[in-house]
C-alpha cells in the first residue's frame, strides 16, 4: 500500500485552481521530493497532503483511508508536517519545542508519560541537539534551529514526515546537514519522507522519487535517473540546461545556461563534445 | 529572556509569595483609608458587629472593594494573557479590542435613549456591550479565506474600538445630561459597587478561569503558528473559539463589576513572563495573581494620592504598573 495517495485532487485559492484532478501516489519508505518553479503549487500540494488545506474536490488517502474522515489527532500520530519557515515563540527552549511534538499523544487525562519522555530524548539524540536542549530556539543558528524543528516532528513518532522547503535560507553546509539527517532517518528507520526542495541537484542526490509539478498537474514523476532531463527542465522551469552526472554520486546534475552570458563561459569552461553540444543548443534557442 | 523563577519548585514558591502578598494587600485595603480603622476593628466588624461607623465602612464598603479588586484583577490578568497569545500581539489588551469601548458605548446608549441610570442596570448592559463588541471583533477578524488571523483580529479590534468610542463621544456631546452620570462609571472603579454586582457575575468568572487554564496547553501549541498546531493534530478553530469566548466572559464580567479598566491586562502578562518564562499555564496564573495585586495596590493608592478625594483607579494602575513595565521592557531589549 502507498503511504499517501491523492484521487482526482483539485486544490484552489478562491476561484483559481492550483492543482487540477491529480492522481498521485507517494511510495512508502522512500524519499519523495516535489520540484517545480515558484508558485507552481508544490507547497500547496504538500500542505493539502498534510490536511492543512482543504481540497476543493477529490480525496487524500493516508494508508488507504480518507484523511479528511479521520480524527485530526489520529492523523497526527501517523503523519507529521514541518511547514515552511516556522517561527518559535521568543524564549522557547529546544526541549520545550521538541516536547510539543508529543501533543497528539496527550490529552487532558493523559498527561506526560514515560513514552513521551523516551521519544523526546531520542529525537534530541537523532538531531544531535541533546547538548543544546536548554538553549532558546531563537538563539540558535539557522541550521540548528531547523534541526530543532525536525526534532519536534521526530518526537511525534510518525511513519511519514512532510517538510516544506526545509533547506530554504540555509547556507550550503547546513543544507547538506539537514538533508543528510533526513536521509539517515529514511535509511535507518524506513520513514517515508516527502519534501519540497528548490535545489534540483540536491533533489536528485537525495530523492528516490521525484515529482515535477507544473501547470496544475504533475509533469513527470519517478526515479531521478529516469525523469531528470533537459526537456523536463525546459518545460517545468522554462530554462535551458545541460544534464550531466554528479561527479561524486553519479546522480543527474543540472547545469543551467545563462541568457546574458553566451559564448564566453560556454567555450572557455567546457571541452570537446560538450562545448559543441552547448553551441548547438544556443544556436537553436537563441 | 531567561525566566527569573527557572524551575517548578521556585514557581510554586512564587505562587505562595503572591498569595501572602494578596493577603497583606487585602488587609491593608480593609484597614487604611479616609476612615482610619485597625486590625481589631476589622475583626470585630465580623465577630461583634456593633453598628458603629467604622464597622459599617468595613462591611459595606471595604470588603466589597477588596473582593472586587481581587476578582476583577484576576480576570483582567488572565484575559490579557489569552488575548496576547491569541493575537500574537504583545500590546493586546481588552482596551485595544473594543471590549471596554463596546461596554461604554452600550452604557451611554442606555442612559441617552432609555433613561437608565442605576449602577445595577449598568452591570448587565456593560456585560452585554462587551460581549457584543467581542463577538463582532471576532467575526470581523475571521472573515476571509484564512479564517481568524492575528493581524485581522487586531485590526478589527482597533476599528471597533474607534467606532464605539467615537459614537459614544458623539452621544455624550449631544446629551449633556448623560455626561455626569456616565463619567464616574467610565473612569472605572472597584469601590462604590455593592457586593451583589460581583456575586451576580462571579459564576461566569469561575467558569472562565477554569476554561482558561484548560486552554493553556493547546494555546501554548497554537503559539507556534496555525500550521504547526494543525499538523500536531489540534483543531485550531475550536481552540480559538473557546479562547475568544473566554476572553468575552472575563472582560464582560470585569467591566460589569468595575467599569472599563485598561492597562492591567496589558502589563501583567509581560511581568508574568519576566518571572516564569513562556509556559502559558504559569504565565496565566501569575498574570492573574499580578492583576489582582496591581488592582488592590492601585485601589489603596487611589485613596491617598489626593486625599480626601480619590483618583480614578485607572490612573493608579498606570502609575504603579508603568515603572515595572518599563523595567521589564528594557530588560527584554538588552537581552534581545
Amino acid at each position: 500500500m502507498h503511504a499517501l495517495e491523492t484521487r482526482q485532487l483539485t486544490l484552489s485559492y478562491g476561484e483559481r485552481n492550483i492543482i487540477e484532478s491529480l492522481d498521485l501516489t507517494i511510495p512508502r519508505g522512500k524519499i519523495t521530493v516535489f520540484i517545480g518553479s515558484n508558485g507552481c503549487g508544490k507547497s500547496t500540494l504538500l500542505r493539502s497532503l498534510a490536511r492543512l488545506l482543504k481540497p476543493k474536490e477529490g480525496a487524500i488517502l493516508l494508508d488507504g483511508e480518507a484523511i479528511a474522515k479521520r480524527p485530526t489527532k489520529e492523523v497526527a500520530k501517523r503523519l507529521a508536517i514541518l511547514p515552511q519557515g516556522p517561527v518559535a515563540p521568543e524564549g522557547l527552549t529546544v526541549l520545550q519545542l521538541v516536547k510539543q511534538g508529543r501533543y497528539p499523544h496527550q490529552s487532558w487525562l493523559q498527561q506526560w508519560s514515560e513514552e513521551d519522555e523516551k521519544m523526546v530524548v531520542k529525537a534530541l539524540e537523532a538531531t544531535q541537539l541533546t547538548a543544546l536542549a536548554d538553549r532558546a530556539v531563537d538563539s540558535l543558528s539557522g541550521g540548528q534551529r531547523q534541526r530543532a524543528w525536525i526534532a519536534m516532528t521526530l518526537a511525534q513518532g510518525t511513519e511519514t514526515i512532510l517538510l516544506d522547503e526545509p533547506t530554504t535560507y540555509l547556507d550550503m553546509s547546513h543544507q547538506i546537514e539537514i538533508l543528510d539527517l533526513l536521509y539517515d532517518l529514511n535509511q535507518t528507520e524506513q520513514r517515508t519522507i516527502v519534501m519540497v526542495l528548490h535545489d534540483l541537484n540536491l533533489a536528485c542526490r537525495y530523492a528516490h522519487h521525484i515529482v515535477a509539478v507544473h501547470n496544475q498537474s504533475v509533469f513527470a514523476e519517478g526515479n531521478p535517473h529516469d525523469v531528470m532531463n533537459e526537456e523536463l527542465v525546459r518545460h517545468v522551469f522554462q530554462m535551458e540546461c545541460q544534464i550531466t552526472r554528479d561527479p561524486i554520486y553519479d546522480t543527474p546534475m543540472c547545469i543551467p545556461f545563462s541568457k546574458s552570458r553566451l559564448g564566453a563561459g560556454a567555450t572557455a569552461g567546457s571541452s570537446g563534445a560538450n562545448a559543441e553540444k552547448e553551441e548547438q543548443k544556443i544556436a537553436v534557442h537563441a | 529572556m531567561k525566566a527569573l523563577l527557572s524551575n517548578t519548585y521556585l514557581k510554586i514558591l512564587g505562587v505562595g509569595f503572591f498569595l501572602l502578598l494578596l493577603a497583606y494587600l487585602s488587609y491593608a485595603s480593609l484597614v487604611f483609608g479616609i476612615v482610619e480603622t485597625s486590625w481589631h476593628t476589622a475583626i470585630d466588624a465580623f465577630t461583634q458587629f456593633n453598628g458603629t461607623n467604622e464597622h459599617i465602612v468595613i462591611k459595606e464598603v471595604r470588603v466589597p472593594r477588596v473582593l472586587n479588586a481581587l476578582a476583577v484583577g484576576m480576570c483582567l490578568g488572565i484575559a490579557g494573557t489569552l488575548l496576547q497569545a491569541l493575537t500574537r500581539n504583545p500590546i493586546a489588551d481588552v482596551e485595544l479590542f473594543g471590549l471596554n469601548a463596546g461596554a461604554a458605548f452600550f452604557v451611554v446608549v442606555a442612559i441617552t435613549f432609555f433613561g437608565i441610570s442605576s449602577l445595577t442596570q449598568f452591570t448587565w448592559i456593560a456585560f452585554l456591550g462587551s460581549a457584543v463588541s467581542g463577538v463582532v471583533v471576532y467575526l470581523l477578524g475571521s472573515l476571509g479565506r484564512d479564517g481568524m488571523t492575528p493581524v485581522k483580529l487586531t485590526l478589527a479590534g482597533a476599528a471597533i474600538t474607534a467606532l464605539a468610542a467615537s459614537a459614544r463621544h458623539g452621544m455624550m456631546v449631544l446629551n449633556e445630561k448623560s455626561v455626569d452620570e456616565v463619567l464616574f462609571w467610565l473612569s472605572g472603579s472597584v469601590g462604590g459597587r455593592k457586593l451583589e454586582f460581583l456575586t451576580a457575575v462571579f459564576p461566569y468568572m469561575i467558569v472562565a478561569w477554569i476554561i482558561a487554564f484548560l486552554l493553556a496547553r493547546p494555546i501554548q501549541t497554537l503559539l507556534m503558528g496555525d500550521d504547526v498546531a494543525k499538523g500536531l493534530g489540534q483543531r485550531t478553530m475550536m481552540v480559538k473559539l473557546a479562547a475568544g469566548a473566554t476572553i468575552v466572559l472575563l472582560s464582560g464580567s470585569s467591566v460589569a463589576v468595575a467599569g472599563p479598566i485598561g492597562f492591567v491586562g496589558l502589563v501583567t502578562p509581560h511581568l508574568a513572563r519576566f518571572l516564569v518564562g513562556i509556559e502559558t499555564r504559569w504565565v496565566m496564573l501569575y498574570s492573574g495573581l499580578l492583576g489582582a495585586a496591581l488592582l488592590l495596590a492601585a485601589d489603596i493608592g487611589a485613596r491617598f494620592v489626593a486625599k480626601p478625594a480619590e483618583v480614578p483607579i485607572g490612573v493608579m494602575t498606570a502609575l504603579i504598573g508603568i515603572p515595572f513595565f518599563i523595567y521589564v521592557a528594557r530588560k527584554g531589549l538588552d537581552k534581545g
